[in-house]
């Protein structure tokens, strides 16, 4: 096994394109990221993607992009993983280096959301669920969530209001981030007020759905400094997986495979909880953020709203979460997600996250979820003394 | 499309009867029917096992927002129900109000129709759960 970095990062603004298409995306992030890197080739392009067959009409990704980025010729797949697709694209292209089967592998998130009609893209995100015993009963994705929500507030004595926290500190974050998709803070009493979507969920509590890509190009640490003077160490990658349904999960208010990814993460990284200094987890809802916290060790079950009372949350708190606003305020352009995630940990890494960045960050990590919570991806990066 | 029907058709037993499977090992109730246990991982071909179709309100929602070919019927509450021999299952709850519905509440599964579905119309029916008939 290889040491592996990141030498180059790219993204789009995370909203609508109406102008450009899947293809464009891409490229812009690919493209961002490979004159970042100072590369011209690469070995390898794995593409992160869920929608594009259902929302397009245009699979076969890895060879689409590929060609129009110039890169004709090389390796290239899509890697699907419902919203975690794009880490679990990194995480190919990071096994590729760290295997020694490739040296210079690029992986790009990309998601158009826009070209197809609100119920069509509800039914297409519905599909990372079980459609035989989920979705035939018209359980959206919000709708899942929402059960998890609501028994969660229930056997933890919460009211809608206490998840506040994470919308206002994701807004207040995204709001200062020029590629946010929404630049504006929000208030407490808007959080409240906020329209239901699928009791206890409203509008506030769920990220927007988006157009985006995001892009990364890893090499081997031994090599990184040819190419860059600060390349960020991938410390940790993990992937696990639980039931696809909410209903087979052994408890539907855990994420298992979220505990379980962090856990090997850690051990890889020979880090804990307590040594990070950012998370950049997967809050496509407010529960996410609170079940998020309490899988990876940041807060006991049923008390990781308290590290959003408390403020522990923010730039300046104890574990700063979704630093650029996470997918609530930044969007979640679904396949692209994941790569967003780690663009900014590299951002947080580097010094380079702008107005939002963390004093001294060193060491961070990012938390891709697919479906509500069968995928988990957990990776940890650091900041290498140059 | 004939494809589809057989897509809902191989599923007859489990959306109109709630057939599962009990696994010999372990004696755990599965719904839905799987080929290995997912509490001891023994398998494969489990013999079948027949629900009472009772249960409990485990946790609610009502969609507004439907996803496409559920417009009709919105608003509507999903649940998930606990059924009295152990496992979770999701499900729309029917004859009750949707701000009626509160976790624990007891119900019992109905046959109703789900859907309709493609060009040609084809309904697909399967179980919905209301609340438990008060029994003579």
């Amino acid at each position: 096994m290889r040491d592996v970095s990141i030498i180059g990062i790219g993204q789009t603004p995370v909203g609508e394109h109406w102008d450009k298409s899947l293809r464009h995306l891409a490229y812009d992030a690919l493209a961002a990221a490979m004159r970042d890197a100072n590369i011209e080739r690469a070995d390898a392009l794995y593409v992160g993607n869920m929608l594009s067959g259902e929302v397009s009409g245009q699979a076969h990704l890895g060879a689409l992009i590929a060609d129009f980025a110039g890169l004709r010729g090389i390796e290239a797949v899509k890697v699907e993983a419902a919203c975690a697709s794009a880490a679990a694209a990194f995480r190919q292209a990071y096994i590729g280096v760290a295997s020694g089967l490739q040296d210079i592998v690029i992986a790009v998130g990309v998601e158009k959301m826009t070209d197809d009609i609100g119920s069509k893209v509800t039914a297409g995100l519905a599909s990372a669920a079980d459609a035989e015993y989920e979705v035939i009963h018209g359980v959206s994705f919000v709708a899942l969530n929402a059960l998890i929500m609501q028994r969660y507030m229930y056997e933890n004595k919460l009211k809608r209001e206490d998840f506040a926290g994470f919308a206002i500190n994701a807004h207040a974050n995204g709001a200062r981030n020029p590629n946010a998709m929404f630049q504006s803070e929000i208030s407490r009493e808007a959080f409240v007020r906020s329209s239901l979507i699928a009791d206890p969920i409203a509008l506030l509590d769920a990220s927007g759905m988006a157009d985006g890509a995001a892009a990364v190009v890893l090499c081997p640490t031994e090599q990184a400094r040819e190419f860059s003077s600060n390349a960020i160490r991938i410390k940790g990658s993990a992937v696990a997986t639980d039931s696809l349904s909410v209903h087979d999960r052994r408890d539907p208010l855990w994420l298992q495979a979220a505990e379980d990814s962090s856990q090997r993460a850690y051990r890889q990284a020979k880090v804990g909880p307590a040594d990070l200094d950012f998370f950049e987890l997967h809050d496509a809802f407010t529960i996410m953020a609170a079940l998020s916290l309490e899988a990876a060790g940041f807060a006991e079950r049923g008390k990781g709203t308290w590290l959003a009372r408390d403020g522990e949350i923010t730039l300046e708190g104890k574990i700063p979460i979704c630093t650029q606003g996470g997918l609530k305020a930044r969007g979640h352009p679904v396949g692209a997600t994941g790569l967003y995630q780690i663009v900014e940990a590299v951002q947080q890494l580097r010094g380079e996250a702008g107005p939002n960045q963390i004093a001294n960050a060193r060491l961070g990590m990012t938390q891709n979820i697919g479906g509500s919570g069968a995928t988990i991806i957990t990776h940890i990066f650091e900041k290498v003394n140059q | 499309m004939t494809t589809e029907i057989a897509q809902h058709w191989r599923l007859k037993s489990q959306r109109y009867q709630l057939v599962g499977e009990v696994c010999p090992q372990c004696n755990g109730k599965i719904f839905p029917p799987r080929d290995v246990c997912p509490y001891c991982a023994e398998g494969p071909a489990q013999p079948p096992f027949q629900f009472s179709g009772r249960g409990q309100v485990y946790s609610h929602t009502t969609v507004h927002k439907p996803p496409e070919g559920y417009e009709e019927v919105a608003p509507y509450t999903v649940a998930l129900i606990k059924l009295e021999e152990g496992p979770l299952i999701t499900a729309q709850l029917t004859d009750v109000a949707n701000d009626e519905v509160e976790i624990g509440m007891p119900v019992e599964m109905v046959t109703r129709k789900l859907r309709t579905q493609g060009e040609e119309g084809l309904i697909i029916y399967g179980y919905k759960f209301r609340p438990q008939l008060a029994t003579a």
